[in-house]
């Protein structure tokens, strides 16, 4: 960790001089590398286009650079400035050592904006990619994340996930009045939407698979219940009331049931499953411990859950339909609780004790070796991307929680930056 | 799990961005998909990148309602614990005394957790709390309709501080004294 410290005492020079030079809306992302994969050069030109409201090649890079697999090249260092294939000249980025380069322009027509974008493989001359997104003026930004999940699935062979959103709970103010307010936002914390403000404590956020609606706790009333709201429409309803608890909503991949952890009828907390159509509850876990925190696997046909039944928190997995005892998945540390499964069903992102810090670790279901990914003091909240190579997380800076993000095989970490207050509990949603 | 920290990178591009002159440029007539160079493998195509919009809640509904209470005590845990420690026994006491001779009174018993680990398994350690606390005034003489229990888990400390002074204050069980009905 001495390499760490060092770094930590340059930190504040480094982000002094950049606040110095950067508009208050730019987007700053700080990465920590960890010498596990060298990430990929890519230059991403600026597109041509004038008057644009948004820098899409800016975007476009920052998204590269955020899943730590790329690194860009700073505009000041760019040997030219090509907007079309007859106006690059490779032989110049292969001087400054890019394996693969974006150019592209953004082409207006009435209200509609045409981003086109090319990839080059710098080393070859081939190209890798022509393409074009169309968006209103509103879907800019989100045509050139679409055009970084392109460039992304092109060199890696895998779908990116910039074209997605996350969901978080943002804590503000004093402690004697605080606010809570569910806010969603694009995946690169731009674009962020309150979609409930609450002066009662509002918890665990949940993407519908459709990507339309969410399911939260929120505490109105001195009471806890389950809500479903409509991103669309803007309505909600709740869904469970009961005595007690009624915590950690986690939708069925069908979208039809949501998992739900309850302490009805005996106080006890336990997993149960609600069918949305007729409201009706099947009892998953009974157990006198604690049982919650339930996810479903891809497949809709087991469960993950968290448990303190053999005293400490564990990570358990649940047949639905078998009548079978849980199964207990994790085994190394004496704490792993807040199971999210990642889309091919292969891993686990949980919370684990780790060094006496509570950081994010990786799970291999099927072999239940675990890594861990984060190094922070107190991280929380792990949520796959649509992808499953990056965790998006809380981490806590400064004493307030910080949206981060980590990749899963390198562990290489980035923060994005939030407006002030205290962020809990991000969930990325299905691809948009 | 030891980590080898290497490159310690800093990407801020739009601070570049600042430093360049803005370069007019012609929109070349280059159609998407139109291959310019021979090249094997390429993707070419379109897309369109609308999403609807993310609306807010229509109603002001997420107001506080119930009633606010008076808080009369707080009982403090161990980490990760539900005990009652013996201290707190003249406290249960008085309460389960005053519930047991006025059946009209009522509390509203708040788990609470520190913020340490993951904020659902907090909920449950706080109700957990709080279902021993009222036992505990079951066992007092109070009736089970004079107590309710809710557990706010992390989300409501009373200490704001990130250290172990400030995470003992925070794990409790307010009694909350509610209006007589």
């Amino acid at each position: 960790m001495a390499e760490l410290r060092r770094f930590s005492s340059l930190l504040p020079l480094l982000l002094l001089g950049l606040l110095l030079a950067v508009p208050a809306h730019a987007q700053l992302t700080v990465q920590i590398t960890q010498g596990v994969t060298t990430p990929i050069p890519v230059a991403v030109v600026p597109f041509a286009g004038d008057g644009l409201p948004v820098d899409v090649a800016a975007v476009v890079e920052a998204d590269l650079a955020r899943s730590g697999r790329f690194a860009g090249l700073a505009r000041a260092g760019m040997p030219q400035r090509p907007s079309t294939a007859a106006q690059l000249d490779l032989a110049q980025w292969r001087l400054v050592r890019m394996d693969f380069l974006v150019l592209g322009r953004v082409l207006k027509a009435a209200d509609r904006y045409s981003v086109e974008v090319e990839l080059y493989n710098v080393v070859t001359g081939v190209r890798l990619l022509s393409y074009s997104v169309t968006a209103g003026a509103n879907g800019l930004r989100l045509a050139a994340h679409r055009t970084a999940d392109l460039v992304y699935e092109k060199i890696l062979g895998v779908p990116g996930a910039f074209a997605s959103r996350i969901a978080y709970v943002l804590v503000e103010g004093p402690l004697a009045s605080r606010r809570w307010k569910l806010v969603v936002a694009d995946a690169d914390g731009e674009n962020p939407v309150v979609v409930v403000n609450s002066p009662q404590p509002l918890m665990s956020p949940s993407w519908a698979p459709d990507g339309t609606r969410l399911a939260y706790v929120s505490f109105e009333g001195h009471a806890s219940a389950v809500w479903v709201q409509n991103l669309v429409t803007g309505s909600r309803e709740k869904v469970s009331a009961r005595a007690g608890i009624n915590g950690a909503p986690a939708w069925s991949p069908d979208g039809q049931r949501l998992a739900l952890a309850l302490s009805q009828p005996d106080g006890n907390v336990d997993v149960f499953v609600m069918e949305l159509s007729s409201r009706s509850l099947l009892r998953i876990t009974d157990d006198p411990s604690i049982d919650t925190e339930p996810c479903f696997a891809p497949d809709g046909r087991s469960l993950y859950f968290t448990s303190d039944r053999a005293g400490r928190p564990q990570i358990y997995r649940i047949v639905l339909a078998a009548g079978e005892k849980p199964k207990r998945i994790t085994f190394e540390g004496n704490y792993n609780a807040r199971p999210r499964v990642s889309p091919d069903g292969s891993t686990l992102a949980v919370v684990t004790q780790d060094q006496g810090a509570y950081r994010i670790a990786t799970v291999d279901v099927a072999s239940g070796s675990s890594k861990v990914v984060t190094s922070g003091r107190l991280d929380e909240g792990p949520s796959f991307a649509p992808n499953g190579q990056t965790v998006v997380y809380a981490a806590r800076e400064h004493g307030r929680g910080v949206l981060a993000t980590a990749a899963v095989d390198s562990g290489v970490t980035s923060r994005i930056s939030a407006a002030s207050g205290d962020v809990r509990e991000p969930a990325w949603s299905p691809r948009l | 799990m030891k980590r080898i920290l290497g490159v310690a990178l800093i990407v801020a591009f739009s601070t570049l961005l600042a430093a360049c002159p803005k370069k007019p440029t012609t929109v070349p007539n280059a159609g998407a998909g139109q291959v310019v160079a021979p090249s094997t493998g390429a993707t070419t195509g379109s897309s369109s990148a609308d999403a609807s919009q993310v609306r807010p809640l229509a109603s002001d509904s997420a107001a506080s309602s119930g009633s606010e209470g008076v808080l009369a005590s707080t009982i403090r845990f161990e980490y990760d614990s539900s005990e009652i420690k013996p201290e707190y026994a003249p406290v249960i006491a008085a309460q389960g005394k005053r519930l047991a001779g006025d059946r009209r009174a009522a509390v509203r018993l708040e788990g609470h957790t520190d913020e340490r680990g993951s904020a659902e398994y907090n909920v449950a350690l706080g109700e957990r709390r709080a279902q021993a606390v009222k036992k505990a005034l079951l066992l007092q003489g109070a009736t089970e309709s004079q107590l309710s229990t809710v557990s706010y888990g992390e989300e409501r400390p009373v200490a704001d501080g990130h250290d172990e002074a400030a995470w003992a204050q925070n794990r409790r069980v307010e009694i909350i004294v509610l209006a007589s009905h």
